[in-house]
């Protein structure tokens, strides 16, 4: 049996009510509910990353040999991201690494492979992950309606949850949603068009095809995931699929907004939160034609409920403070530079020489005294023999703040710079920026976690690195 | 063992350019102004100097001083220690001399700093944690100067139990010394009294740190004419003889879980070492003056309790009480200190003597200190923890 393994998802922790983004431009809401905001130093990467961590809870990383990255906002346009990805989980050098892009149904598409790799028995334990965070031009339908997000699922042969018995793709060549590799903004032609010639025709076609092959009705679903533009078409379509509002209920549309490529998966993730042993699932993944994939629940399940999940990260948030922190996380709007001096570039071959420590994590700890500490030292700090050490892999370890600051000095796209000397459960000290974070919250003694984010962009160059951050 | 330089060099000329914001001076012209100003405070022509050590965060060789002074084929180096840098050049110096290699040494250190086009300090290298990070790959964590230090004000606070006010409070009133003092020396980048309140209030730089609780980012050089002990009456009747010069180094407090964040090793180390050298038993009774490295108004506290001025955690009472004021017990910072008289970063060690050196002699002006004998100065380069300290103790008298 192939199937899913586990799951886990990620939803940025800063929201924007719909009617904020109206108001201020003086516009119509596009329906009610919220989306979630992207922090300045979170991309399609960090998030894939963070919904990766939630579902490799309780996971050996070392029997995972496949990653793959879906998106169609990849920080490169040429250069695998899955590679930083796998580095900073810790995954091994023999994981196949994969970028999946260019396509709302590359997810989705991931999935299937993925499937198709441990049925083919060449990969045994794939970690598929979808993520976007993408971009609209202000004051139109998609800045209200678009949301970032990401999900992961691991795929397997051994303690699946979850079955993928099949799949149907239909490919339909049309230009309803693109955006030119140019242009950061999405664009749409007419709605209409959009959906009486696409949408509307192609997920009934996929959907019935599968259910044909496999003499199953719509009754026969506990859940069907319809991945869609909006609350109001998703659920449209369910209707026309002939569904009880039960049978496809979504929290990711109204609460999170459309998250692209990681939308089904995301969508599949809160079903199976709910889902039971027995349940059979249906996933309608929905761009330039249909990915009909059907799911069948098994006892497993229960045993992978302990992920921060949809549910999870749905409760876990903070209302953003304003549409102008939007604006300004996203570089909409010139921003007056800090007085500063520029911080220097990232050396590739710096960052190629210390990919593992810095990516991944990695103190030593010093195999003469026990001495744990960051970064990774070649003279120990405490017992001072040379070379006596063991790498430890530090990003999920416990942390709590020593001491900190707050600086409005440094240049930070949210200011106050917020610093955190925090200590590591097992021993060290280091100063590590902290984001998602209230600055009125930020005590001495607080528990914090890493999180894996962007640091900067300079010369082309995306520098990932990991921040704490208030528990989540 | 000649392991001290107790009474082995003198200082004999000084010179120190006006610090603060000298739009129309080049580095060249501060070199220039400092060094001419210690020739003619020591009576010597510039041809009877045998060797230089020129400090400055940002420079190329020896030539950073044989240029700008015409300085033709003696042997020049130029030191770099951060923020110590100054301190770094005069202790090469004296030791050149103490070996018996030179006769007549130029000890110079400058900084043309506001040219970069903001305020607050550019650093040279990337701030990684004073170097224990490959950071080429650009890692560390988003920092500033006072980002460096403040976190050390949030851990003092809350180990000795301060609440935000208490702790803004006593740094305020660090500050409020530092500007009483600065507003009577004529060199002084800023030359104003504030009230405490002032500086509880003002601009929030790096929490807790405001505006008032940093030192001056400044243009500026100083200059010092060193030479052996024995000669120094040749030159003046009334020179400045070293007492001790330590330096202390750390390696690894930043890396270590024990260290406690409201302390500085390197100051306490080098602290005993100079008393030491100097036979300095009890330091808040026998020293008369201190110049140290009050960068920001924490920094200064913390000073205060590593040198052994102050007991450990109680330097809030001797602050609070006025101690450490022109007419204190102690007096630190006569001439305003970095916050006041101005931190052009190759300069500063030097700066700090200069004002012992004037003190001494009784040159102070309206800042001069009763009799103060034994002066401390202490330098701090890098940031804590495992920093680079430079503790020199002078007086003007031998034995």
């Amino acid at each position: 049996m192939v199937g899913i393994a586990s799951y886990g998802a990620y939803i940025p922790l800063y929201r924007m009510p719909r009617i904020e983004i109206a108001k201020a431009w003086g516009i119509a809401p596009q329906g009610k509910g919220e989306r979630s905001v992207a922090n300045f130093d979170e991309d399609s990467l960090t998030m894939a990353v963070g919904s990766a961590i939630d579902c490799l809870r309780g996971i050996d990383r070392s029997k995972v040999d496949g990653f793959y990255f879906a998106t169609t906002t990849s920080p490169y346009a040429e250069k695998m991201v899955s590679t930083i990805g796998a580095t900073a989980l810790d995954l091994g050098r023999d994981t196949r690494t994969l970028d999946f892009t260019n396509s709302l149904r590359a997810g989705t598409g991931a999935l299937i492979a993925a499937v198709d790799a441990v049925k083919a028995g060449s990969l045994k334990n794939i970690l598929v992950t979808g993520s976007d965070t993408r971009m609209a031009k202000t004051q139109g339908d998609m800045e209200q309606t678009f949301g970032d997000g990401a999900a992961a699922l691991v795929v397997g042969s051994t303690d699946v949850a979850v079955e993928i018995v099949d799949s149907v793709s239909i490919s339909n060549e049309m230009i309803d949603v693109w955006r030119p590799s140019s242009e950061p903004y999405v664009q749409a032609w007419e709605d209409r068009f959009c959906f009486d010639v696409g949408y509307s025709k192609l997920i009934p076609e996929a959907a019935s095809a599968l259910l044909k092959k496999h003499k199953l009705g719509p009754k026969d679903f506990a859940r069907v995931v319809i991945s869609g533009p909006n609350v109001r078409r998703q659920q449209g379509m369910g209707k026309t699929l002939g569904l009880a509002p039960e049978q496809f209920k979504d929290s990711i549309l109204p609460l999170v907004g459309n998250t692209g490529t990681a939308l089904p998966l995301m969508m599949l993730v809160e079903a199976l939160e709910d889902a039971k042993a027995g349940d059979n699932i249906l996933v309608l993944s929905y761009s330039n034609g249909c990915d009909a994939i059907l799911l069948k629940v098994t006892e497993n399940i229960e045993k992978i409920r302990n992920r921060s999940g949809i549910k999870g990260q749905l409760a876990s948030k903070k209302d953003l403070p304003s549409y102008q922190k939007y604006l300004n996380f996203r570089g909409l709007v010139p921003k007056a530079p800090a007085a500063r001096p520029d911080r220097n570039p990232a050396a590739a071959v710096a960052m190629w020489r210390h990919a593992k420590d810095h990516l991944a994590l990695y103190g030593s700890k010093c195999t003469a005294c026990g001495t744990q500490q960051y970064p990774p030292q070649r003279v120990c700090v405490k017992c001072h023999t040379k070379d006596q050490r063991e790498r430890v892999r530090l990003s999920d370890k416990k942390l709590s703040i020593f001491t900190y600051t707050q600086d409005n000095l440094a240049d930070c796209i949210d200011p106050p710079a917020v610093v955190g000397v925090i200590e590591f459960e097992g021993g060290g000290r280091a100063a590590f920026d902290m984001t998602d974070r209230d600055p009125s919250e930020v005590k001495v003694g607080m528990n914090v976690e890493f999180t894996f984010r962007k640091l900067y962009f300079n010369r082309g160059i995306h520098n990932y690195f990991w921040k704490i951050r208030p528990v989540r | 063992m000649g392991g001290s330089i107790k009474d082995r060099v003198a200082i004999i000329g000084m010179g120190c350019t006006k610090f603060g914001e000298r739009w129309d001076a080049s580095a060249e012209d501060l070199i220039v102004e400092a060094a001419y100003e210690a020739y003619e405070d020591a009576g010597i022509d510039p041809k009877d100097i045998n060797a230089a050590w020129v400090g400055t965060l940002w420079g190329l060789t020896g030539m950073s001083a044989s240029k700008p002074l015409k300085l033709n084929y003696i042997p020049i180096t130029r030191v770099e220690n951060g923020c110590a840098t100054g301190s770094e050049a005069v202790r090469n110096a004296a030791y050149s001399i103490a070996a018996g290699i030179n006769d007549i040494v130029l000890a110079i250190g400058f900084e043309k700093l506001k040219d970069q086009g903001y305020s607050g300090l550019d650093l040279p290298f990337t701030a990684s944690g004073g170097g224990l990070m490959d950071d080429a790959a650009g890692i560390a964590p988003t920092t500033t100067a006072p980002a460096m230090f403040a976190v050390m004000a949030t851990k003092y606070f809350e180990r000795y139990g301060l609440s935000p006010d208490e702790g803004k409070r006593m740094l305020a009133r660090v500050s409020y010394k530092s500007h009483k003092n600065g507003a009577l020396n004529p060199k002084a980048h800023f030359q104003k009294e504030i009230t405490i309140e002032q500086a509880m209030n003002a601009p929030m730089i790096s929490w807790p740190l405001g505006l008032f609780d940093c030192c001056g980012v400044s243009d500026g050089a100083a200059a010092a004419i060193l030479v052996s002990a024995d000669k120094a009456k040749d030159f003046r009747k009334d020179p400045m003889y070293l007492k001790a010069l330590q330096i202390s180094i750390g390696g690894e407090n930043r890396l270590r879980d024990d260290y406690d964040y409201t302390h500085i090793e390197e100051i306490y180390r080098c602290g005993i070492a100079a008393y030491k050298e100097a036979g300095v038993t009890k330091p808040r009774e026998e020293i008369g003056m201190a110049e140290v490295h009050d960068c920001f108004s924490i920094t200064e506290a913390v000073f205060m309790e590593d040198l052994q001025f102050s007991p450990r955690g109680k330097v809030r009472e001797d602050i609070e009480s006025g101690f450490f004021d022109l007419d204190g017990g102690l007096p630190v910072q006569p001439d305003g200190g970095l916050k006041c008289f101005g931190h052009p970063i190759g300069a500063t060690g030097i700066r700090m003597l200069y004002e012992m050196y004037a003190q001494l002699q009784g040159r102070a002006g309206k800042r001069q200190i009763n009799n103060p004998k034994l002066g401390l100065t202490s330098n701090l380069g890098g940031e804590p923890p495992g920093c680079c300290i430079s503790t020199f103790l002078v007086g003007g008298k031998l034995g």
